[in-house]
Protein backbone atom coordinates (compact mmCIF):
# COMPACT_ATOMS: atom_id res chain seq x y z
CA UNK A 1 0.00 0.00 0.00
CA UNK A 2 1.47 3.44 -1.01
CA UNK A 3 1.37 6.21 1.21
CA UNK A 4 -1.22 8.41 -0.73
CA UNK A 5 -4.10 7.22 -1.65
CA UNK A 6 -5.84 8.51 -4.56
CA UNK A 7 -9.73 9.28 -4.16
CA UNK A 8 -10.74 6.78 -7.32
CA UNK A 9 -8.78 3.75 -5.51
CA UNK A 10 -10.55 4.64 -2.05
CA UNK A 11 -13.98 3.88 -3.63
CA UNK A 12 -12.73 1.26 -5.70
CA UNK A 13 -11.69 0.23 -1.86
CA UNK A 14 -15.18 1.35 -0.58
CA UNK A 15 -17.40 -0.50 -3.24
CA UNK A 16 -15.46 -3.12 -4.72
CA UNK A 17 -13.73 -4.92 -2.35
CA UNK A 18 -14.08 -7.51 0.57
CA UNK A 19 -13.88 -6.56 3.88
CA UNK A 20 -10.77 -8.24 4.70
CA UNK A 21 -8.99 -6.47 1.89
CA UNK A 22 -10.32 -3.24 3.06
CA UNK A 23 -8.86 -4.37 6.73
CA UNK A 24 -5.89 -4.96 5.47
CA UNK A 25 -5.66 -1.75 3.36
CA UNK A 26 -6.89 0.13 6.98
CA UNK A 27 -4.18 -1.55 8.90
CA UNK A 28 -1.72 -0.30 6.15
CA UNK A 29 -3.38 3.59 6.18
CA UNK A 30 -3.67 4.15 10.22
CA UNK A 31 0.43 4.04 9.56
CA UNK A 32 0.42 6.22 6.73
CA UNK A 33 -2.46 8.46 6.38
CA UNK A 34 -4.65 8.23 9.35
CA UNK A 35 -7.02 10.84 8.12
CA UNK A 36 -7.16 8.78 4.89
CA UNK A 37 -8.25 5.90 7.32
CA UNK A 38 -10.90 7.65 8.81
CA UNK A 39 -12.21 8.71 5.72
CA UNK A 40 -12.59 5.38 4.46
CA UNK A 41 -13.81 4.02 7.85
CA UNK A 42 -16.64 6.49 7.43
CA UNK A 43 -17.69 6.22 3.87
CA UNK A 44 -17.77 2.41 4.76
CA UNK A 45 -20.46 2.33 7.20
CA UNK A 46 -22.55 4.67 5.06
CA UNK A 47 -22.28 2.24 2.40
CA UNK A 48 -23.57 -0.39 4.69
CA UNK A 49 -26.40 1.93 6.11
CA UNK A 50 -27.44 2.55 2.70
CA UNK A 51 -27.41 -0.51 1.36
CA UNK A 52 -29.72 -1.77 3.60
CA UNK A 53 -31.75 0.90 3.93
CA UNK A 54 -35.65 0.42 3.30
CA UNK A 55 -34.62 -3.02 2.59
CA UNK A 56 -37.95 -4.30 4.11
CA UNK A 57 -39.54 -2.18 1.11
CA UNK A 58 -37.88 -5.43 -1.06
CA UNK A 59 -40.47 -7.85 0.61
CA UNK A 60 -43.74 -6.06 0.80
CA UNK A 61 -46.23 -6.95 -1.77
CA UNK A 62 -46.38 -5.17 -5.00
CA UNK A 63 -49.57 -1.96 -4.17
CA UNK A 64 -52.41 -2.66 -6.18
CA UNK A 65 -51.76 0.41 -8.60
CA UNK A 66 -48.75 -0.61 -9.57
CA UNK A 67 -50.49 -4.73 -10.57
CA UNK A 68 -51.88 -3.70 -13.39
CA UNK A 69 -48.87 -1.88 -15.13
CA UNK A 70 -46.78 -4.43 -14.30
CA UNK A 71 -49.70 -6.85 -15.67
CA UNK A 72 -49.02 -5.22 -19.32
CA UNK A 73 -45.34 -4.50 -18.99
CA UNK A 74 -44.81 -9.27 -18.08
CA UNK A 75 -46.95 -9.28 -21.42
CA UNK A 76 -45.00 -6.90 -23.28
CA UNK A 77 -42.06 -9.05 -22.13
CA UNK A 78 -43.07 -12.39 -23.24
CA UNK A 79 -43.91 -11.35 -26.54
CA UNK A 80 -40.50 -9.41 -26.97
CA UNK A 81 -38.76 -12.63 -25.30
CA UNK A 82 -40.17 -14.68 -27.93
CA UNK A 83 -38.78 -14.33 -31.58
CA UNK A 84 -40.27 -11.27 -33.41
CA UNK A 85 -42.19 -13.43 -36.15
CA UNK A 86 -44.45 -14.76 -32.89
CA UNK A 87 -44.93 -11.68 -31.45
CA UNK A 88 -48.35 -10.39 -30.95
CA UNK A 89 -51.72 -12.54 -31.33
CA UNK A 90 -50.71 -14.46 -34.63
CA UNK A 91 -50.65 -17.08 -32.92
CA UNK A 92 -54.45 -17.22 -32.49
CA UNK A 93 -56.22 -21.22 -33.45
CA UNK A 94 -59.62 -21.72 -33.87
CA UNK A 95 -59.80 -25.29 -32.71
CA UNK A 96 -63.64 -26.17 -32.67
CA UNK A 97 -63.42 -29.21 -33.69
CA UNK A 98 -60.74 -32.49 -33.80
CA UNK A 99 -60.05 -32.18 -30.38
CA UNK A 100 -62.30 -34.51 -28.45
CA UNK A 101 -65.15 -31.40 -28.21
CA UNK A 102 -67.33 -32.69 -30.63
CA UNK A 103 -69.98 -33.79 -28.13
CA UNK A 104 -69.84 -30.44 -26.99
CA UNK A 105 -68.85 -28.08 -29.54
CA UNK A 106 -71.08 -26.54 -32.68
CA UNK A 107 -68.73 -24.65 -34.88
CA UNK A 108 -70.61 -21.53 -35.76
CA UNK A 109 -70.03 -22.14 -39.97
CA UNK A 110 -73.43 -20.02 -40.30
CA UNK A 111 -71.60 -17.54 -39.50
CA UNK A 112 -71.00 -14.29 -41.51
CA UNK A 113 -67.52 -13.22 -41.78
CA UNK A 114 -68.41 -10.29 -40.13
CA UNK A 115 -69.60 -11.66 -37.08
CA UNK A 116 -66.78 -13.72 -37.02
CA UNK A 117 -64.37 -10.57 -36.77
CA UNK A 118 -66.30 -9.50 -34.47
CA UNK A 119 -66.59 -12.34 -32.13
CA UNK A 120 -62.53 -12.92 -32.79
CA UNK A 121 -62.39 -9.40 -31.25
CA UNK A 122 -64.63 -9.55 -28.22
CA UNK A 123 -62.82 -13.05 -27.29
CA UNK A 124 -59.14 -11.85 -28.19
CA UNK A 125 -59.98 -9.33 -25.43
CA UNK A 126 -61.35 -11.31 -23.25
CA UNK A 127 -58.52 -13.54 -23.31
CA UNK A 128 -55.82 -10.56 -23.26
CA UNK A 129 -57.65 -9.63 -20.02
CA UNK A 130 -57.20 -13.35 -18.57
CA UNK A 131 -53.67 -13.67 -19.50
CA UNK A 132 -53.00 -10.25 -18.43
CA UNK A 133 -54.54 -11.12 -14.85
CA UNK A 134 -52.55 -14.58 -15.08
CA UNK A 135 -49.18 -12.76 -15.55
CA UNK A 136 -49.92 -10.38 -12.54
CA UNK A 137 -50.64 -13.33 -10.56
CA UNK A 138 -48.70 -15.69 -11.34
CA UNK A 139 -45.31 -14.97 -9.60
CA UNK A 140 -46.99 -13.47 -6.74
CA UNK A 141 -45.91 -15.33 -3.63
CA UNK A 142 -47.70 -14.02 -0.24
CA UNK A 143 -50.67 -13.05 -1.88
CA UNK A 144 -51.45 -15.08 -5.21
CA UNK A 145 -55.05 -15.16 -4.30
CA UNK A 146 -57.69 -12.55 -2.55
CA UNK A 147 -59.75 -15.92 -0.58
CA UNK A 148 -57.66 -19.12 -0.50
CA UNK A 149 -58.91 -22.93 -0.83
CA UNK A 150 -59.61 -23.05 2.82
CA UNK A 151 -62.23 -20.84 2.64
CA UNK A 152 -64.09 -22.61 -0.79
CA UNK A 153 -67.61 -22.23 -0.28
CA UNK A 154 -67.28 -18.68 1.30
CA UNK A 155 -65.08 -18.57 -1.95
CA UNK A 156 -67.30 -19.73 -4.18
CA UNK A 157 -70.63 -17.99 -2.37
CA UNK A 158 -68.77 -14.27 -2.91
CA UNK A 159 -67.62 -14.94 -6.52
CA UNK A 160 -71.26 -16.36 -7.37
CA UNK A 161 -72.87 -13.50 -5.75
CA UNK A 162 -69.89 -10.69 -7.30
CA UNK A 163 -70.41 -12.28 -10.65
CA UNK A 164 -74.11 -12.87 -10.71
CA UNK A 165 -74.14 -16.13 -11.86
CA UNK A 166 -73.55 -19.88 -9.05
CA UNK A 167 -70.38 -20.47 -10.05
CA UNK A 168 -68.48 -24.38 -9.19
CA UNK A 169 -65.04 -24.51 -8.53
CA UNK A 170 -63.67 -27.43 -10.99
CA UNK A 171 -61.29 -29.87 -9.24
CA UNK A 172 -58.46 -31.18 -11.32
CA UNK A 173 -56.83 -33.40 -9.10
CA UNK A 174 -56.51 -36.01 -11.68
CA UNK A 175 -54.15 -33.58 -13.97
CA UNK A 176 -52.78 -33.11 -10.53
CA UNK A 177 -53.38 -29.57 -9.62
CA UNK A 178 -55.30 -27.99 -6.58
CA UNK A 179 -57.17 -24.72 -5.86
CA UNK A 180 -54.77 -22.36 -4.58
CA UNK A 181 -58.13 -19.96 -3.71
CA UNK A 182 -59.79 -17.19 -6.32
CA UNK A 183 -59.93 -13.23 -6.15
CA UNK A 184 -62.18 -11.04 -8.08
CA UNK A 185 -61.89 -8.71 -11.04
CA UNK A 186 -62.94 -5.97 -13.17
CA UNK A 187 -64.04 -6.57 -16.34
CA UNK A 188 -65.68 -5.00 -19.60
CA UNK A 189 -69.07 -5.62 -18.67
CA UNK A 190 -69.21 -6.15 -14.36
CA UNK A 191 -66.93 -8.28 -12.23
CA UNK A 192 -64.67 -11.54 -13.53
CA UNK A 193 -63.43 -14.24 -11.33
CA UNK A 194 -60.16 -15.72 -11.26
CA UNK A 195 -59.40 -18.96 -10.06
CA UNK A 196 -55.90 -20.55 -9.36
CA UNK A 197 -54.58 -23.71 -9.30
CA UNK A 198 -50.78 -25.75 -8.33
CA UNK A 199 -49.23 -28.21 -9.36
CA UNK A 200 -46.60 -30.37 -6.97
CA UNK A 201 -43.86 -28.52 -8.72
CA UNK A 202 -45.74 -24.98 -8.42
CA UNK A 203 -46.66 -24.49 -11.96
CA UNK A 204 -49.71 -22.55 -11.50
CA UNK A 205 -52.47 -21.89 -14.27
CA UNK A 206 -55.68 -19.85 -13.73
CA UNK A 207 -59.04 -19.85 -15.05
CA UNK A 208 -60.52 -16.52 -15.70
CA UNK A 209 -64.46 -16.44 -16.13
CA UNK A 210 -66.69 -13.71 -16.27
CA UNK A 211 -69.74 -12.47 -18.42
CA UNK A 212 -69.15 -11.59 -21.83
CA UNK A 213 -70.89 -8.23 -23.52
CA UNK A 214 -73.61 -9.61 -24.99
CA UNK A 215 -73.61 -6.95 -28.24
CA UNK A 216 -70.47 -8.48 -28.94
CA UNK A 217 -71.29 -12.27 -28.73
CA UNK A 218 -75.15 -12.33 -29.51
CA UNK A 219 -74.49 -14.35 -32.53
CA UNK A 220 -72.87 -16.91 -30.63
CA UNK A 221 -74.93 -16.73 -27.47
CA UNK A 222 -76.41 -20.26 -27.66
CA UNK A 223 -73.51 -21.95 -28.72
CA UNK A 224 -70.28 -22.64 -27.34
CA UNK A 225 -67.22 -21.27 -29.20
CA UNK A 226 -63.62 -22.58 -28.28
CA UNK A 227 -60.38 -21.14 -29.33
CA UNK A 228 -57.05 -21.72 -28.28
CA UNK A 229 -54.99 -18.78 -28.35
CA UNK A 230 -51.24 -18.08 -27.18
CA UNK A 231 -49.44 -15.06 -25.74
CA UNK A 232 -45.74 -15.19 -24.57
CA UNK A 233 -44.89 -18.35 -22.79
CA UNK A 234 -48.02 -18.99 -21.66
CA UNK A 235 -51.30 -19.99 -24.04
CA UNK A 236 -54.60 -19.69 -23.28
CA UNK A 237 -57.63 -22.41 -23.88
CA UNK A 238 -61.13 -20.13 -24.41
CA UNK A 239 -64.59 -20.77 -24.75
CA UNK A 240 -68.17 -19.25 -24.06
CA UNK A 241 -71.01 -20.59 -22.83
CA UNK A 242 -74.64 -19.20 -22.81
CA UNK A 243 -73.03 -15.51 -22.55
CA UNK A 244 -70.64 -16.56 -20.11
CA UNK A 245 -66.86 -16.68 -21.22
CA UNK A 246 -64.18 -18.80 -19.63
CA UNK A 247 -60.37 -19.06 -20.29
CA UNK A 248 -57.90 -21.36 -18.98
CA UNK A 249 -54.37 -20.23 -18.86
CA UNK A 250 -51.11 -21.85 -18.21
CA UNK A 251 -47.40 -22.02 -18.91
CA UNK A 252 -48.42 -25.83 -20.18
CA UNK A 253 -48.37 -27.42 -23.51
CA UNK A 254 -51.45 -27.18 -25.61
CA UNK A 255 -52.43 -31.25 -25.28
CA UNK A 256 -52.12 -30.50 -21.45
CA UNK A 257 -53.90 -27.55 -21.55
CA UNK A 258 -56.82 -28.97 -23.56
CA UNK A 259 -56.71 -31.94 -21.29
CA UNK A 260 -57.63 -29.33 -18.33
CA UNK A 261 -59.89 -27.60 -19.95
CA UNK A 262 -61.84 -30.42 -21.06
CA UNK A 263 -62.23 -31.40 -17.24
CA UNK A 264 -63.01 -27.93 -16.35
CA UNK A 265 -65.82 -27.71 -19.02
CA UNK A 266 -67.23 -30.48 -17.78
CA UNK A 267 -67.80 -29.74 -14.65
CA UNK A 268 -69.40 -26.41 -15.14
CA UNK B 1 -30.73 -12.40 -23.02
CA UNK B 2 -32.01 -11.13 -19.65
CA UNK B 3 -35.58 -13.51 -19.29
CA UNK B 4 -36.13 -12.03 -15.50
CA UNK B 5 -39.15 -11.32 -15.87
CA UNK B 6 -40.34 -7.59 -14.77
CA UNK B 7 -41.86 -8.21 -11.82
CA UNK B 8 -39.23 -9.13 -10.40
CA UNK B 9 -37.65 -5.47 -10.76
CA UNK B 10 -40.47 -3.77 -8.89
CA UNK B 11 -39.42 -4.65 -5.57
CA UNK B 12 -35.43 -2.85 -6.31
CA UNK B 13 -37.37 0.34 -8.34
CA UNK B 14 -39.87 1.11 -5.11
CA UNK B 15 -37.21 0.96 -2.76
CA UNK B 16 -34.66 3.08 -4.75
CA UNK B 17 -37.55 5.33 -5.39
CA UNK B 18 -38.47 5.41 -1.67
CA UNK B 19 -34.41 6.53 -0.92
CA UNK B 20 -34.49 8.97 -3.44
CA UNK B 21 -38.07 11.05 -3.02
CA UNK B 22 -38.28 10.06 1.01
CA UNK B 23 -41.31 9.00 0.61
CA UNK B 24 -43.76 6.15 0.73
CA UNK B 25 -46.67 7.96 -1.90
CA UNK B 26 -43.86 9.84 -4.29
CA UNK B 27 -41.87 7.40 -4.21
CA UNK B 28 -44.55 4.46 -5.90
CA UNK B 29 -45.94 7.05 -8.26
CA UNK B 30 -42.09 7.85 -9.82
CA UNK B 31 -42.48 3.96 -10.11
CA UNK B 32 -45.94 3.81 -11.59
CA UNK B 33 -44.69 6.85 -13.94
CA UNK B 34 -42.08 4.67 -14.59
CA UNK B 35 -43.77 1.66 -15.95
CA UNK B 36 -46.34 3.68 -17.89
CA UNK B 37 -43.13 5.10 -19.87
CA UNK B 38 -41.79 1.23 -20.26
CA UNK B 39 -44.93 0.05 -22.05
CA UNK B 40 -45.22 3.13 -23.94
CA UNK B 41 -41.36 2.98 -25.07
CA UNK B 42 -41.21 -1.17 -24.84
CA UNK B 43 -40.82 -1.32 -28.68
CA UNK B 44 -37.08 0.72 -28.36
CA UNK B 45 -36.11 -1.68 -25.54
CA UNK B 46 -33.38 -4.05 -27.27
CA UNK B 47 -34.50 -7.25 -26.18
CA UNK B 48 -30.86 -8.95 -24.41
CA UNK B 49 -29.77 -5.42 -23.01
CA UNK B 50 -30.11 -5.43 -19.60
CA UNK B 51 -33.40 -4.76 -18.48
CA UNK B 52 -32.84 -3.57 -15.19
CA UNK B 53 -30.44 -0.56 -16.43
CA UNK B 54 -33.01 0.42 -18.40
CA UNK B 55 -35.81 0.26 -15.93
CA UNK B 56 -33.57 2.63 -13.62
CA UNK B 57 -32.55 4.93 -16.70
CA UNK B 58 -36.27 5.92 -17.18
CA UNK B 59 -36.34 6.24 -14.03
CA UNK B 60 -33.80 8.76 -13.78
CA UNK B 61 -34.96 10.20 -16.11
CA UNK B 62 -38.66 10.85 -14.81
CA UNK B 63 -37.23 12.27 -11.54
CA UNK B 64 -34.59 14.50 -12.89
CA UNK B 65 -37.14 15.90 -14.89
CA UNK B 66 -39.82 15.86 -11.88
CA UNK B 67 -37.47 17.62 -10.22
CA UNK B 68 -36.94 20.32 -12.59
CA UNK B 69 -40.26 20.87 -13.07
CA UNK B 70 -40.69 21.77 -9.31
CA UNK B 71 -37.70 22.92 -7.81
CA UNK B 72 -39.81 24.64 -4.97
CA UNK B 73 -42.04 20.85 -4.28
CA UNK B 74 -38.92 18.76 -4.54
CA UNK B 75 -37.25 21.02 -1.83
CA UNK B 76 -40.40 20.90 0.27
CA UNK B 77 -40.15 17.19 0.65
CA UNK B 78 -36.87 16.67 3.14
CA UNK B 79 -38.06 20.18 5.07
CA UNK B 80 -41.23 18.17 5.95
CA UNK B 81 -39.32 15.08 6.40
CA UNK B 82 -36.99 16.62 8.81
CA UNK B 83 -39.56 18.00 10.75
CA UNK B 84 -41.41 14.66 10.72
CA UNK B 85 -38.20 12.61 12.04
CA UNK B 86 -37.01 15.17 14.49
CA UNK B 87 -38.22 13.49 17.33
CA UNK B 88 -37.08 10.03 16.71
CA UNK B 89 -33.77 11.53 16.48
CA UNK B 90 -33.79 11.26 20.31
CA UNK B 91 -33.75 7.33 19.93
CA UNK B 92 -30.52 6.03 20.94
CA UNK B 93 -27.76 5.25 17.91
CA UNK B 94 -29.84 1.71 16.66
CA UNK B 95 -29.86 0.88 13.02
CA UNK B 96 -33.42 2.02 13.04
CA UNK B 97 -32.20 5.88 13.83
CA UNK B 98 -29.53 5.45 11.50
CA UNK B 99 -30.95 4.49 9.16
CA UNK B 100 -33.40 7.60 9.43
CA UNK B 101 -30.36 9.89 9.43
CA UNK B 102 -29.02 8.39 6.77
CA UNK B 103 -32.45 9.09 4.59
CA UNK B 104 -32.36 11.81 6.07
CA UNK B 105 -29.07 12.89 4.94
CA UNK B 106 -29.51 11.76 2.08
CA UNK B 107 -32.11 14.24 1.40
CA UNK B 108 -30.46 17.51 1.80
CA UNK B 109 -27.62 16.11 -1.05
CA UNK B 110 -28.27 17.89 -4.44
CA UNK B 111 -30.19 15.17 -6.66
CA UNK B 112 -27.94 14.49 -9.00
CA UNK B 113 -25.01 13.33 -5.62
CA UNK B 114 -28.37 11.22 -3.97
CA UNK B 115 -28.44 9.27 -6.99
CA UNK B 116 -24.93 8.26 -7.83
CA UNK B 117 -24.29 7.01 -4.11
CA UNK B 118 -27.57 5.21 -4.54
CA UNK B 119 -26.94 3.30 -7.42
CA UNK B 120 -23.52 2.67 -6.44
CA UNK B 121 -24.24 2.09 -2.72
CA UNK B 122 -27.86 0.73 -3.01
CA UNK B 123 -28.14 -0.90 -6.46
CA UNK B 124 -24.55 -1.95 -6.26
CA UNK B 125 -24.00 -1.29 -10.26
CA UNK B 126 -20.77 -0.20 -11.19
CA UNK B 127 -19.31 3.36 -11.62
CA UNK B 128 -19.31 2.19 -15.62
CA UNK B 129 -23.35 1.16 -15.40
CA UNK B 130 -23.79 4.31 -13.08
CA UNK B 131 -22.17 6.92 -16.33
CA UNK B 132 -24.95 5.05 -18.56
CA UNK B 133 -28.17 5.25 -16.37
CA UNK B 134 -27.27 9.00 -15.54
CA UNK B 135 -25.94 9.94 -19.19
CA UNK B 136 -22.51 11.03 -17.96
CA UNK B 137 -19.33 10.05 -18.42
CA UNK B 138 -18.02 8.37 -15.67
CA UNK B 139 -15.16 11.16 -14.58
CA UNK B 140 -18.28 12.55 -13.74
CA UNK B 141 -19.71 9.97 -11.41
CA UNK B 142 -16.54 9.77 -9.77
CA UNK B 143 -16.50 13.68 -8.56
CA UNK B 144 -20.20 13.01 -7.98
CA UNK B 145 -19.67 10.16 -5.56
CA UNK B 146 -16.45 12.04 -3.80
CA UNK B 147 -18.67 15.04 -2.81
CA UNK B 148 -21.90 13.13 -2.08
CA UNK B 149 -19.76 10.70 0.33
CA UNK B 150 -18.05 13.70 1.46
CA UNK B 151 -20.95 16.10 2.19
CA UNK B 152 -22.94 12.44 3.65
CA UNK B 153 -20.15 12.32 6.23
CA UNK B 154 -20.38 15.68 7.44
CA UNK B 155 -23.77 15.64 7.82
CA UNK B 156 -24.07 12.55 9.45
CA UNK B 157 -21.73 14.05 11.91
CA UNK B 158 -23.48 16.93 12.56
CA UNK B 159 -26.57 15.65 14.86
CA UNK B 160 -24.49 13.22 16.71
CA UNK B 161 -22.60 16.14 18.19
CA UNK B 162 -25.58 17.41 19.86
CA UNK B 163 -27.92 15.01 19.12
CA UNK B 164 -30.75 15.65 21.43
CA UNK B 165 -30.32 19.01 23.53
CA UNK B 166 -30.41 21.38 20.29
CA UNK B 167 -33.76 19.91 19.27
CA UNK B 168 -35.78 20.00 22.63
CA UNK B 169 -34.31 23.66 23.71
CA UNK B 170 -35.27 24.77 20.09
CA UNK B 171 -38.78 23.56 20.55
CA UNK B 172 -39.01 24.96 23.78
CA UNK B 173 -37.76 28.21 22.90
CA UNK B 174 -40.74 28.17 20.31
CA UNK B 175 -42.90 28.01 23.17
CA UNK B 176 -42.03 30.03 25.16
CA UNK B 177 -42.00 32.68 22.68
CA UNK B 178 -45.13 31.89 21.88
CA UNK B 179 -46.44 32.76 25.61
Amino acid sequence: MTNAMNQDEMHALVDRCQPEAQDQALAALDLTDPQAAETLRAWIRQRAGLHALHRSVLNEPIPASLRYTVGRLAVLQKNMNRSWQQAGIAASVVLAFGVGWISHGHLADHQTPVALAVNGLAQHEFVRQASFAHAVYLPEKRHPVEVTAAEQDHLVQWLSKRLGKPLKVPKLSEQGYELVGGRLLPGDIGARAQFMFQNEQGQRITLYLGAIDPKSEKVAQDETRFRYQSEGSSSSFYWSDQGFGYALTGEVNREKLIALATLVYQQL
Amino acid sequence: MNQQPIVAHIPGLRRYARALTGDVWTADDLVQDTLERACSRWRLWLAGTDLRAWLFTLMHNLFISQVRQSVTRARLVPTVDVDDVAHELRAPDTSASFAIDLQRCLLRLPEDQRVVILLVTMEEMSYEEVAKVTGVPVGTVMSRLSRARGRMRELLDEPREKPVAGAAQKSETVLRRMK
